[in-house]
Order: structure tokens, then C-alpha cells, then sequence
């Protein structure tokens, strides 16, 4: 039974990739939500939105298709359209010129300004990047608008902060977690509009402008010139402003931009990026290195405070287990099942976003946090099995000397525990290190995160792969080896 | 002669099992006793309540003036005048795994009665040389045969100069030769003034090297 359903899901997801000929089939991120793409309300195993209705207008174009709709997460948007899980990628899909050297490319269908968002009582003072020296600005990791921020880190001083998500920036703004937000200004009047306008104001002066593009399969450009055609077609005839209207995005400058592409679809094209030149393989490679050498940084730092605060967490709850009383070993064992029994992720959220109505930690706090509460319990663990592993009677023959018990365990048990547990301590240094990845959910760009940034931007996955396993293992290997003598020092025979 | 131990009427039960019943016997100072029995009669039972190791449920102990009660082990910190009469030596010699011989002798005095390094390591090699095993004194444990692990433990029981010293089963691991070599360094050390207390089921021994046998029955 489930064999014969597990073939029937196989079968289905291939027919995405071979759909008849009679339907366009097109991906894009409900989580992005509305006006995008969201799940309908009315029937959410449909979704409604502008680039929904985009969608449908260019499968009519394409000689009466239907489409049909897959769901994607945005940053991946790229890759499953190369690896041919739909045809179309199409859900505010950024104009950039990687993209455009990388896959195939459809004429831009909508035009949106990089806006300001930044607290009411900021509006006064703060007008452009120029006036964010030193401060905190939020936006959506991989996006045009978070390398415009990464190049004015350099010019104005500010501190880029990436989400994964476009609605968190904006709660953490109005919270005082971070100082301004630049993202588009469709996502931003829907933030707004969702925290019944206050909390905060947008500016009105843009940023920068870019373009809404579909994106296909490098392979696929005759077909993409056929969508360019329906998208001219839909300028011309209309249909295209009634759909921008119809969700309330329309402007005067989607007339300006549709005028340009009907006299000329070359000019457009040339005019559509917003980030800067084209650049070729090599030197974007190199140009990524500082960042991620800092995210490096980040990632090994993390891993090492938050190592120090597993051990202390550990060396507390271990001795609370195996010398406390009874209520002290119960509270302890409560603590370390229900931290084991629970997703990291979750902890995460809970101490970052859970906590922010009574405490406001700072991201790389709240990460260093969770991360060392967490492994704190793992810690226990191995430290009360090590304690446990020295003899009993090493234990009595310290007490028939006349040792207390704190120097017993200072001076007998505690070492011997130590090279107990430097094999496994170890290994979970080396599974933080790995772990302190998710701490790029709560904003902290680490080595993992920095990596997925780059590989979006140059549109693939094999050399920002390769760098960021190598910065990996270039610094779990050198751990492993430490403890491996270590542990041989210590051994007595 | 001053009776530097007294054991009066000594008994310990596990599970309403009588593992010593109304065990008696004295130790006195340049002494040595021999508890003799099959295994599992309690010798070892014994020795581990006058080291304050173990609970007992009837009876009383005498230490050179310091008496142990029935019931619970006191608190280690009421125990320090015991600790300072009495050394144990067990059949397994339990030596600090990750200590030199030479510091599984120091740990004590430099840790407990405060020496300085330098003191705690004069003493401890005399300790060691006077044992036989001080060519000996910077290998770990695992290094160490079972006779010279035995006199690195006896070594370190020795180190805080306890006026009793109790020993478990301390023929078990030795060939002939050195049974008797141990047997003439036990009646050394008495002749300096000490009690010893010597658990064993080696009856050969406890004659030949014994002042006084206490037999204990099944």
C-alpha cells in the first residue's frame, strides 16, 4: 500500500518534469505570500497572486496552455528550473546580470524600487544609506538588495543583517533589533499594511530600482523568446496592467517600463540589472573570498564561545547528576531529555524570536546561546559517563587518604573523566561546528549561509561547495588531530 | 600493650543477610593479625568498616581512640582524625591511573597534610626505595607488575604515616619468593610501631608471618 503510493508520488513528480505539451508548468515560493504568490485562503491547495496570474497569462500565450503550479523555495528557484522541476521560474524573481549569464532570461514584466523602511522616530534623520554609518539594515539574504548593502558596508559603514524570510525584518525593526530595512516596495507596503501602518515608516526616496524577470533553463531560450513575445503582447493588449491592478501594484513607472520594452526589447534588456556590471567567473570567486574568510570567522567563533558555554552547562549538569540530591538530579535529567528531545531549530526560534517579548537578545548572542545550552546537555552526558567510568575503588582508596570530596574530584576523578571524555567532546565540537549553520535562521551570516549567498548570486553550487567544505575541514581536521594527542599524552601506558 | 584497634562485637547485614555476625578481635601497636577465612565469610566486610567505607549495624570500632558508631557512614569531614590512623591496601591496589607511581605516593601529602613538592617526593622515594619498586617510581600503573604495583600501594597507604594499616587479600597476585619478601617488609614495618590488619585465605602465610590468626566460619 504505501509502496504502491510512494510510486504513484515518483510518478507524479516526474510527470512534472514531461507534462503534456498542453500545460506550462512553473515554479515559485507560496512562503514569499501575497501579492506574489500565497496559498488562497479559499481554497488553499490553490494559490492566487500576481505572478500567478503572469503565469496563466503567458501559458494562454503559449498556444491555450494551462498552468500548472510547483512550489519552490525562492533561493532555489534557479537550480530546479536547470534541473527541469518546472519550466518557468516566476515569483519576484530578481533582474540580475549573473542571472542572466547563467540561464534564460525573460524581459523584465515589472519594475520595483529598493525602499528604506526605518522607524517613525528615525525618518527625521535617516534619508538614504549614507545615514546608516554604524547602523544595523535588515533585508532578504540573496537578493539584489543584500548586495547593495554588502556594498555599502564598505562605502558607508553599516552593518548588512540577512533574513531568510521578508517578514521577520520588519517585526525586528519595529523591536529596535535592527535600524532600517531595505527590500522592495511591494514587500515592504504589505509589511505595513500588516502591522496596521505603524511600527514603522518607508522612505519615499528609493534606493535603487530592478525588475521582476521569469527565469528558465539555459537550454530553454527559444521557448523564452516565445514568453518575451506573450509578455509584449500582454503589455500591449492590457491584460498585464489589469492583473498589476487588480492586486493594487500598479504605477506609473510599469507604464514607463512597458513603453520601453514596446520600442525597444534590446534596450530593456541592457537596462535591466540594478547591481552593478557583469562580472566573469574568476574574479567574482576572488571577490567572495573576504566574505567568506569573515564568515569563517563567525562560524569558528560561534562554535568556540559556544563550546566553552556547552562545557561549563555540561560540567554544571553533570555534577548536579551524579553528585546532587535527589531533586537537583531530577531537575538536571528533565533539562537534558527535553533539550535532547527537541530540534535545535526550535530552540533557535524560541530564545531568538520566542523570548524577544522579554528579552531582546542580540542575534549572535541568542545564537552562542542556544547553540551552547544546547550541546550543554549533550555535554552532560559524556561528562557524567566519564565521571562514572573511573573506578569506584580509585574513588575509596583517594577517601581512605583523607581527600574531600572536591578533591577527589579535582585531583583523581576530574582528570581521569577529562581524557574519558576528550574523544567525544571532539566529535561534538566538530558537529557544532557543522550545526552553527542554523544559526543563519536568526540572522547571523555564518560560513554555510555566506556560501548559499554566493552560490545564488553566480547562479550555481559547485564552487562555493568546494571553498566552503574545504574551510570546513581545514578546521575540523587540525581539532581531530589535537585531540588524537592529546589523548595519547594523556594515556599512561 | 595498647590495643590499637578494638573491633567489639561487629556486625554487618545485607538484605536482612548476615554477611559478619558478632565479629571481635584486638590489634595492638608492633602487631600482626591475620583475618583468615574462606571467601565470602566477610574479611574484607570487616576491613572496609574500620576504614569507614562501609556502614555496619551492630557493634562498635575503636581506632586508637576514635570510635565508629552503627549506622551511616559519618560525613568525611567528621572523619578526619580516622584518616590520619588508618591505611588500606586493596587486593586490587586501585593506584591512580593517571599518576606516576612516585605521585600516587605524593598526591596525599602534598593534597592532605600540606607538604611542599619537594618534601612530599623525598619522602615518597625513601617510601619507594624502602618497598624495592624505587626504580619504579616514574611509571604509570599499567606499567607495573602486580607485586610492584602491590608495594607502590602499600607505598601510598604509608605516605601519611597511619599507625594502622589494613590489607586485603595481599598474597593473591604473588609467587612463593615474593610472598615471603612481603611478609618480611610487613614485620619491618610493625617493628616501627604499626598495627597491621591482614585479610587473607592463605593460611600458609598467616603462619608463617602472623603474630595472632582470627578465624572466621561460614
Amino acid at each position: 500500500m504505501i509502496a504502491s503510493r510512494l510510486a504513484l508520488c515518483v510518478l507524479t513528480s516526474l510527470g512534472a518534469q514531461h507534462p503534456s505539451p498542453h500545460v506550462l508548468v512553473w515554479g515559485g515560493d507560496a512562503e514569499g505570500g501575497a501579492p506574489f504568490v500565497e496559498a488562497d485562503p479559499g481554497d488553499p491547495s490553490q494559490v492566487r497572486g500576481f505572478d500567478v496570474e503572469v503565469a496563466a497569462r503567458i501559458a494562454r500565450g503559449l498556444g491555450g496552455r494551462t498552468a500548472r503550479f510547483v512550489q519552490v523555495q525562492w533561493s532555489n528557484i534557479d537550480q530546479s528550473v536547470e534541473r527541469g522541476d518546472f519550466t518557468l521560474g516566476l515569483s519576484g524573481v530578481e533582474d540580475t546580470p549573473t542571472r542572466r549569464t547563467r540561464h534564460a532570461v525573460t524581459l523584465p514584466y515589472f519594475e520595483f524600487r529598493e525602499v528604506l523602511a526605518v522607524r517613525p522616530e528615525d525618518a527625521g534623520r535617516i534619508h538614504g544609506l549614507a545615514d546608516l554609518r554604524g547602523r544595523r539594515v535588515a533585508t532578504l539574504g540573496a537578493t539584489i538588495a543584500y548586495d547593495l548593502l554588502v556594498a555599502a558596508r564598505a562605502t558607508t559603514g553599516l552593518i548588512p543583517i540577512s533574513y531568510d524570510d521578508d517578514v521577520h525584518p520588519y517585526g525586528d525593526l519595529a523591536q529596535g533589533r535592527v535600524d532600517a530595512v531595505l527590500l522592495d516596495h511591494i514587500i515592504a507596503q504589505r509589511a505595513l499594511r500588516r502591522r496596521g501602518g505603524s511600527g514603522f515608516v518607508i522612505l519615499a526616496q528609493p534606493v535603487a530600482l530592478g525588475h521582476y524577470v521569469g527565469v528558465l533553463a539555459r537550454a530553454n531560450s527559444a521557448l523564452r523568446d516565445s514568453v518575451d513575445a506573450v509578455l509584449r503582447e500582454a503589455m500591449r493588449d492590457g491584460t498585464l496592467e489589469q492583473i498589476f491592478r487588480r492586486w493594487d501594484v500598479w504605477d506609473p513607472s510599469q507604464g514607463a517600463l512597458f513603453d520601453r520594452i514596446s520600442r525597444n526589447a534590446a534596450e530593456a534588456a541592457g537596462a535591466a540589472g540594478a547591481a552593478g556590471a557583469a562580472r566573469t567567473r574568476i574574479p567574482q570567486a576572488i571577490a567572495y573570498l573576504p566574505s567568506l574568510a569573515r564568515a569563517a570567522g563567525v562560524t569558528l567563533l560561534v562554535s568556540i564561545l559556544s563550546m566553552a558555554l556547552a562545557v561549563l552547562v555540561g560540567l554544571a549538569l553533570a555534577s548536579g547528576r551524579v553528585y546532587g540530591p535527589v531533586w537537583l538530579r531530577l531537575l538536571t535529567t528533565v533539562y537534558v531529555e527535553v533539550i535532547r528531545g527537541t530540534p535545535l531549530l526550535l530552540q533557535l526560534f524560541v530564545i531568538y524570536y520566542g523570548l524577544a517579548g522579554v528579552i531582546r537578545l542580540p542575534a549572535f548572542l541568542a545564537a552562542v546561546l542556544a547553540l551552547g545550552l544546547n550541546y550543554g546537555a549533550y555535554e552532560a552526558e559524556i561528562y557524567r559517563g566519564a565521571l562514572e567510568a573511573v573506578p569506584r575503588l580509585q574513588l575509596e582508596a583517594a577517601r581512605t587518604l583523607g581527600f574531600s570530596e572536591l578533591q577527589i574530584l579535582r585531583l583523581v576523578r576530574g582528570p581521569q573523566a577529562l581524557r574519558f571524555a576528550l574523544a567525544p567532546m571532539t566529535n561534538d565540537f566538530v558537529a557544532l561546528l557543522k550545526d552553527s549553520a542554523l544559526v543563519s535562521v536568526i540572522t547571523v551570516v555564518e560560513l554555510t549561509k555566506q556560501t548559499a549567498i554566493y552560490a545564488t548570486n553566480v547562479g550555481s553550487w559547485v564552487v562555493p561547495g568546494a571553498l566552503c567544505a574545504l574551510v570546513y575541514l581545514a578546521m575540523s581536521l587540525p581539532l581531530a588531530r589535537l585531540a588524537r594527542r592529546l589523548e595519547q599524552h594523556w594515556r599512561p601506558a | 600493650m595498647t590495643a590499637l584497634l578494638v573491633i567489639d562485637q561487629l556486625s554487618v547485614r545485607y538484605d536482612s543477610r548476615d554477611v559478619l555476625r558478632g565479629l571481635s578481635l584486638e590489634v595492638a601497636r608492633g602487631e600482626i593479625v591475620a583475618l583468615m577465612g574462606p571467601s565470602g565469610v566477610g574479611k574484607s566486610t570487616a576491613l572496609r568498616a574500620v576504614a569507614a567505607l562501609q556502614a555496619f549495624d551492630d557493634g562498635q570500632i575503636v581506632v586508637d581512640g576514635f570510635a565508629l558508631a552503627p549506622g551511616p557512614v559519618p560525613p568525611e569531614s567528621r572523619l578526619v582524625p580516622l584518616r590520619r590512623r588508618v591505611g588500606l591496601v586493596f587486593q586490587a591496589h586501585a593506584l591512580f591511573e593517571h599518576l606516576t607511581a612516585l605521585d600516587n605516593v605524593t598526591l596525599a601529602l602534598r593534597h592532605v597534610l600540606g607538604r611542599t613538592r619537594d618534601e612530599a617526593e623525598a619522602v615518597a622515594t625513601e617510601l619507594l626505595a624502602s618497598l624495592d619498586v624505587g626504580s619504579r617510581a616514574s611509571a604509570w600503573p599499567g606499567q607495573l607488575s602486580g607485586g610492584e604495583a602491590q608495594r607502590v600501594a602499600i607505598a601510598r597507604a604509608l605516605a601519611p604515616d597511619p599507625h594502622l594499616l589494613l590489607m586485603d587479600e595481599p598474597t593473591a597476585a604473588l609467587d612463593p619468593a615474593r610472598r615471603s619478601a612481603l611478609g618480611a617488609t610487613l614485620r619491618r614495618l610493625c617493628e616501627q610501631g604499626r598495627g597491621l590488619l591482614v585479610a587473607t585465605h592463605d593460611a600458609e602465610f598467616a603462619r608463617a608471618h602472623a603474630d595472632r590468626v582470627v578465624s572466621l566460619t561460614a
